[in-house]
């Protein structure tokens, strides 16, 4: 025990006196959550729309007014032809296209029915989806009024009505859904880069000789490289939480004390995989790169930026083995839902056991021998 | 730190494999490269080696008293703001303050200027003294002198192992030293010469061998008059500890 607690003081000691990482550990991560919380979101504002009118009638008119309502579209121009306004697609000066066609309000009249062409630039297929979705809702509406206007003005019930509302995240707001899983990444960034530099760092100045020639125990020497930066992702979780709230007003609708469990937990994954990594590596360099690619990856895949359930089956399979994954879904049921110990122990029994893998790996693979 | 490919190795009695937790309490060392952590301050140092070894800087203060209190008025200050005779002097302290039996030391010297040279080895002798088993590897044959033992390495061989004065005892050959105004040309000519059995440079002077000790000082004289060398200086000399290196090599 006082061999570990002379660890932890050598250690804390160099961490508060290296002026270069001190910012990086405490600065960085609150700029970090201040822009990728304002910045990353799916809202799609500002969509250029140009018109292409060959109808020219009052039911075009109406059509077209009914997209001109919505804050989000902006209508940029009216051509007379889809050509030139293909143009501007391409161009990317225009992000969707409406086309009504010449004897629109003919059709509808006569036959009851009639088709516009709506064409959207899909280069950013999720935002194409987006705007998809905007755009159809605005016609199916416009379609609504049209079947109720020739019913002759009376409100006409339909046999079935859809309503939405959005549980957890009433109006789905961005923020909410994620700064929860900003953290986290913060979290695991600090986590797994630190530990993965600190030992290399030791290797790099040749101070790793002095240790391993006296009689420290390889578990208290990873405890004791493990704990400060436990201690700090913990702190920075805290004041991390502390912002959100203040600044992002993000509901807390579960219990606080659960989820720095859950990160107590989640770090030992964390910092265990990047002391296996630094206990790989033999520079910094070596070790930085290690760390970067699993935490891009394990990033990626999270379902911090696309949502876990629209990747292909063996990405989901693959993310049974990616911690961040467990730890912003996690995060995410507790703060936004309220979720209990019950409905995330399973997740945690899945983190737990990799916290102890992770670290009986770094443990193992610390040689004294070199 | 390392296994060994193959052989085996005793400490006081432990095996290096067997018993290397037992040998890690007492074994102090003090690697070539400086090797503490440049972060923290002198005092810091000496506390967290005596702290993982199980002591405290004051219960072993007596063993490195002498060293540290050359450096203890600085003992604020950053390890790696130290002069490199301070680094050294630090880092013996570090290595001694768990009251080790045997003190391996790397090449402490290398790269330290001659005066904390002798500083350092007039240490090591009072360290000596008290009881405490010094294995020092080092470049400087005038330190190897200093040794109880020594062991001539070269390629990984031991060549020969026995007291300074031994290894001298066992040079058979007269050494003659020579010199003239033009040193170069005079190894070249030695080397040329036939009854040479080897010629190295030795500060100003070439130490000379002869194959089977033939040849007298007048004859080694005419040869280099011979090739036209003036003020020609020729003595016999006592081997020194770097001679019998030399002979060594030469197998």
């Amino acid at each position: 025990m006082r061999t570990i607690r002379f660890i932890l003081q050598k250690e804390f000691r160099q961490i508060f006196r290296n002026k270069t990482m001190l910012p990086v550990i405490f600065v960085i991560p609150i700029i970090q959550l201040l822009i990728l919380a304002f910045a990353v979101t799916f809202e799609i504002r500002n969509i250029n729309l140009v018109v292409v009118d060959q109808d020219h009638t009052t039911t075009s008119r109406a059509l077209i007014s009914k997209f001109k309502a919505p804050k989000f579209y902006t209508l940029k121009s009216y051509l007379p032809n889809y050509d030139q306004a293909a143009e501007l697609l391409k161009k990317g000066q225009a992000h969707q296209v409406l086309v009504i066609p010449n004897g629109f309000e003919r059709d509808i009249v006569k036959d009851s029915k009639a088709s516009v062409k709506l064409v959207t630039n899909a280069i950013d297929g999720s935002a194409a989806a987006i705007m998809n979705a905007y755009g159809n809702g605005i016609i199916m509406d416009f379609n609504q009024e049209l079947v109720v206007e020739s019913m002759g003005g009376q409100d006409f019930k339909q046999p079935m009505q859809v309503s939405y509302s959005y549980w957890f995240n009433p109006e789905l707001n961005y923020t909410t859904y994620m700064v929860p899983g900003i953290l986290a990444l913060l979290v695991t960034i600090i986590g797994m880069f630190l530990s993965s530099m600190n030992v290399v760092r030791e290797k790099e100045i040749g101070t790793i000789e002095q240790i391993n020639v006296s009689p420290i125990r390889k578990y208290q020497f990873v405890i004791g490289k493990l704990l400060p930066f436990w201690l700090i992702a913990l702190f920075e979780l805290a004041f991390g939480l502390t912002l959100a709230r203040i600044i992002f007003s993000i509901p807390m609708v579960g219990s606080v004390p659960l989820v720095f469990l859950v990160a107590a937990v989640y770090l030992f994954a964390v910092l265990g995989i990047g002391l296996f990594l630094s206990t790989l590596a033999n520079t910094q360099q070596q070790a930085m790169f290690l760390a970067w690619f699993f935490a891009v990856v394990f990033i990626m895949m999270s379902g911090l930026f696309t949502p876990v359930e629209s990747m292909p089956y063996w990405a989901q399979q693959l993310n049974m083995i990616n911690p961040i994954a467990y730890f912003i879904k996690m995060m995410r049921m507790i703060l936004l839902k309220g979720s209990g110990f019950a409905d995330i122990a399973r997740d945690l029994m899945a983190v737990l056991i990799y916290a102890i893998v992770a670290l009986s790996m770094a443990v193992w693979r610390y040689r004294k021998v070199s | 730190m390392l296994l060994p490919g193959s052989g085996s190795a005793t400490l006081e009695g432990y095996d290096v494999v067997k018993d290397f937790r037992k040998i890690r309490d007492i074994l102090g060392y003090m690697p070539g490269k400086f090797s503490l952590y440049q972060d923290l301050t002198v005092e810091e140092n000496l506390r967290f080696f005596a702290g993982i070894f199980k002591t405290t800087p004051e219960a072993n203060y007596d063993l490195v008293k002498e060293i540290y209190s050359q450096i203890e008025p600085f003992k604020t200050r950053r390890a790696g703001k130290l002069s490199g005779g301070m680094k050294q002097k630090l880092a013996l302290s570090c290595a001694l303050i768990h009251k080790p039996e045997v003190l391996i030391l790397d090449e402490p010297t290398t790269g330290v200027d001659a005066v904390s040279r002798k500083e350092f080895w007039d240490m090591l002798d009072r360290l000596k003294r008290k009881g405490i088993t010094i294995l020092v590897s080092t470049p400087y044959m005038d330190e190897a002198m200093r040794c109880d033992r020594v062991a001539l390495i070269q390629a990984g061989k031991i060549m020969d192992i026995n007291t300074p004065e031994g290894i001298i005892k066992n040079f058979s050959s007269r050494l003659w030293s020579v010199r003239t105004n033009d040193t170069y040309e005079l190894l070249l000519d030695l080397r040329r010469f036939k009854a040479t059995r080897s010629a190295f440079l030795f500060g100003q002077h070439i130490h000379l061998t002869l194959v089977d000790n033939a040849g007298s000082e007048p004859e080694i004289r005419k040869f280099l008059e011979d090739c036209g060398h003036q003020s020609v200086e020729i003595e016999e000399t006592r081997p020194t500890i770097e001679d019998c290196f030399m002979d060594l090599m030469k197998g």
